[in-house]
């Protein structure tokens, strides 16, 4: 496959054309020596919303996935890097194996998951994808293959957790799994009137939680602000399962039930539809719900069972905006919650998260506080609300998610990450001809002195 | 790049005076600082556009342009892309003199149709390839609905729009797949410097609502818009009057 093709994000915004190729890890360093002045990219199965994975006028590879082996007594994967979370999943409940940190999708690769240093609902308490991550092969800008682990070469590590592919070329990672006694959670649900009290329930059952997410009505106002639905969920033990689970104890997650059709009316995704649908979806969730035992798609990929739901923001895309603020700015997140809500922005449910401690990666999105993620039907006058948002979360020392960030700008970037020349002067050892390009890093010159 | 929104973050305007490209830019700059290159003949009426572009919080560089010199129009063209990418060119100049003289005056004559025709393809050429290796960019050609249906009341200039109209309507299609997109926008009457003292043609508009017009087909990916948006059905029941009652019409 070859050829000059229009790409975009999850969120189907801001085409830009590029020439996708498909290759193996072998033809890398090949495909770095040829590259032109608008350079290449490795882009993974485009689940960023925004940019990332674009790189306009230059060359995007897709690399072909090989089969992942457990390795170390079965405590670790040895995996490359263009292999989804989904077939890893598949591969390790064979295994009676689990990922140790798994996003909203399972259709994000390997690489994708270290290069945006992806986290999930057990942030909290096992940190992001690199916090697991061993080892890992990267290729860097000059063609040379490096084994790269937190203690051998910190500052690489660093600079790629996180660095939005940026660094090189990761072609295989050795990852810590995580035993189970099945493929299935133990998942409790309770509904929760206010944010404030979901806040409080979070921090009150975080401690001995291990999965644990707020589904948020964003277009609740007054009394109702935040009114959430909280699941917190746990691997669920085989003497748990009940006789239909017990028979399916290793069945791995499938692939979409349904498929969104190609063609969707205008304004699927409106005010009074959202607002319908935010209702029903609140009033049928139960008051508290215990010890329910559910599939690892339907706790923890609920959209993956709709291939291609993005389509249904129709033909001008959508936008997700992601923050984190710190635990003492709790004030700032109920404030953009006001904000959001009185905005009245169709919104499908948006994701409420305590995160734990941050880790050392230059650009990696998590730090211990508040994460709000929701996404909204793309158009101009979202525009100020942002601009809104993006200054209380400075505000309150709080950054956004890149992996889904299509809009910010450069100067709150730096501000945000205030790593970022750390980053930036790993970018010239490791690449020092800038063959690594994207859309995202023109849009945020993450780059030095390029633009 | 252009982002999600619809945002710039960089712009070159041809014919950087323009009322209607500074209205465009203005929008933009409320949005968020951006930069922008301000491609004119030097003099005051530049350095004042680029000092208002400065007052709405953007970056202005001044460049040496004239509409009537394509030889240099490539140079120029890459020297300002070679600083970055330009996520929108506007091609904002044209010239309109008294009718009359224009197609009985032969200096006249030459002089619009080499600007607003000869040097309007001479800049889209080579925006056209520009944009295509950057894999991505938005082309604005301001015409007019003058060049949809050319009257006699102002018919070179008319034509040399019609021609340009044409051309960047056609360059839309060639550059399609490319990354590249064209923007055409056809204006009725608009109320500038350059229209000064002539008598408004009904659905007339301020440079503001074309600089609306331009911002949001920008956005949402049109390829072409009209201003006012009911101007296109206006025209559209034109093109079937017949001649001797057209002729008649005062337009």
């Amino acid at each position: 496959m070859s050829g000059e093709v229009t790409l975009t994000g999850w969120g189907r915004t801001a085409p830009t054309a590029a020439w996708l190729r498909t290759v193996t890890a072998e033809d890398v360093a090949a495909e770095i020596a040829a590259a032109s002045e608008r350079g290449l990219l490795v882009r993974g199965l485009g689940r960023s919303y925004g940019d990332a994975a674009q790189n306009a006028g230059g060359v995007v590879l897709t690399l072909r996935d090989s089969a992942p082996t457990l390795v170390e007594g079965g405590a670790a994967v040895r995996v490359s890097g263009a292999t989804s979370l989904h077939d890893l999943m598949a591969f390790l409940l064979s295994h009676q194996r689990f990922v140790p940190v798994t996003p909203g999708t399972r259709y994000v690769t390997v690489g994708g998951a270290i290069a945006c240093d992806i986290h999930g609902k057990n942030h909290h308490v096992a940190g992001s994808f690199s916090d697991h991550v061993r080892s890992f092969d990267l290729i860097d800008g000059t063609g040379v293959t490096h084994t790269v682990t937190r203690e051998s070469d910190p500052d690489t590590f660093n600079a790629t957790a996180g660095g939005m592919g940026l660094t090189g070329v990761i072609t295989s990672a050795l990852i810590d799994v995580l035993p189970v006694e099945s493929a299935w959670m133990r998942v409790t649900t309770e509904r929760i009137g206010g944010v404030r009290e979901v806040m409080d329930q979070i921090k009150a059952t975080d401690a001995t939680t291990t999965y644990s997410v707020a589904w948020i009505d964003t277009l609740a106002r007054g009394d109702a602000l935040g009114r959430s639905v909280l699941t917190r969920g746990e691997h669920a033990r085989f003497d748990e399962l009940g006789a239909t689970a017990a028979e399916a104890r290793w069945t791995p997650p499938k692939g979409p039930i349904l498929h969104a059709p190609p063609w969707l009316p205008r304004g699927l995704v409106s005010l009074p539809t959202i607002t319908a649908f935010n209702e029903l979806w609140f009033r049928k969730a139960p008051r508290h719900r215990e010890g329910e035992i559910q599939s690892i798609s339907a706790f923890f990929h609920p959209l993956d069972a709709v291939g291609g739901w993005n389509r249904m923001y129709g033909s001008t895309g959508m936008v997700q905006y992601q923050f984190v603020v710190p635990d003492e700015a709790e004030d700032a997140l109920i404030e953009a919650l006001r904000i959001i809500a009185n905005a009245r922005n169709p919104s499908f449910l948006a994701v409420l998260k305590r995160f734990g401690r941050g880790n050392q990666g230059y650009l990696s999105f998590p730090r211990e506080g508040w994460t709000l993620a929701l996404d909204m039907p793309a158009k101009v006058s979202l525009i100020p609300l942002f601009a809104l948002l993006d200054a209380l979360v400075l505000a309150a020392g709080g950054r956004l998610y890149l992996a889904k960030d299509a809009r910010m700008n450069a100067a709150d970037l730096a501000t945000m990450y205030p790593r970022l020349p750390q980053f930036q002067a790993s970018l010239t050892r490791l690449d020092p001809a800038g063959v690594f390009q994207s859309d995202l890093a023109r849009r945020l010159s993450l780059r030095r002195s390029t633009s | 790049m252009i982002d999600a929104l619809g945002q710039p973050r960089r712009v070159l305007v041809l014919g950087g005076t323009s009322e209607i490209a500074l209205a465009a830019v203005s929008r933009w700059a409320a949005n968020g600082a951006i930069e922008v290159v301000l491609a004119a003949r030097p003099g005051p009426r530049r350095t004042s556009a680029a000092n208002q572009v400065r007052e709405w919080g953007s970056t202005a560089t001044e460049v040496d342009f004239d509409a009537l010199d394509a030889e240099a129009h490539p140079a120029l063209i890459n020297e300002v892309a070679s600083g970055g990418d330009i996520d929108v060119a506007l091609v904002a100049f044209g010239v309109l003199g008294d009718e009359e003289e224009a197609w009985t005056d032969h200096a006249s004559a030459l002089w619009h149709a080499r600007v607003n025709y000869v040097g309007a393809v001479s800049v889209g050429v080579v925006l056209g390839q520009v944009m295509g290796k950057q894999g991505h960019g938005v082309i604005v050609a301001l015409s007019s609905v003058a060049g949809e249906l050319v009257r006699r009341s102002n018919f070179v200039y008319g034509s040399s729009k019609a021609g340009m109209d044409g051309f960047y309507r056609g360059l839309g299609e060639a550059v399609r797949g490319s990354g590249a997109r064209v923007l055409v926008v056809r204006p009725g009457f608009v109320h500038t410097k350059m229209t000064e003292g002539r008598s408004p043609a009904p659905l007339s508009v301020t440079a503001d609502q074309v600089g609306e017009a331009i911002v949001s087909g920008v956005a949402d990916g049109s390829d072409l818009v009209w201003v006012p948006g009911p101007m296109r059905v206006v025209m559209s029941g034109l093109r079937h009057v017949p001649r001797p009652i057209f002729r008649k019409l005062p337009l």
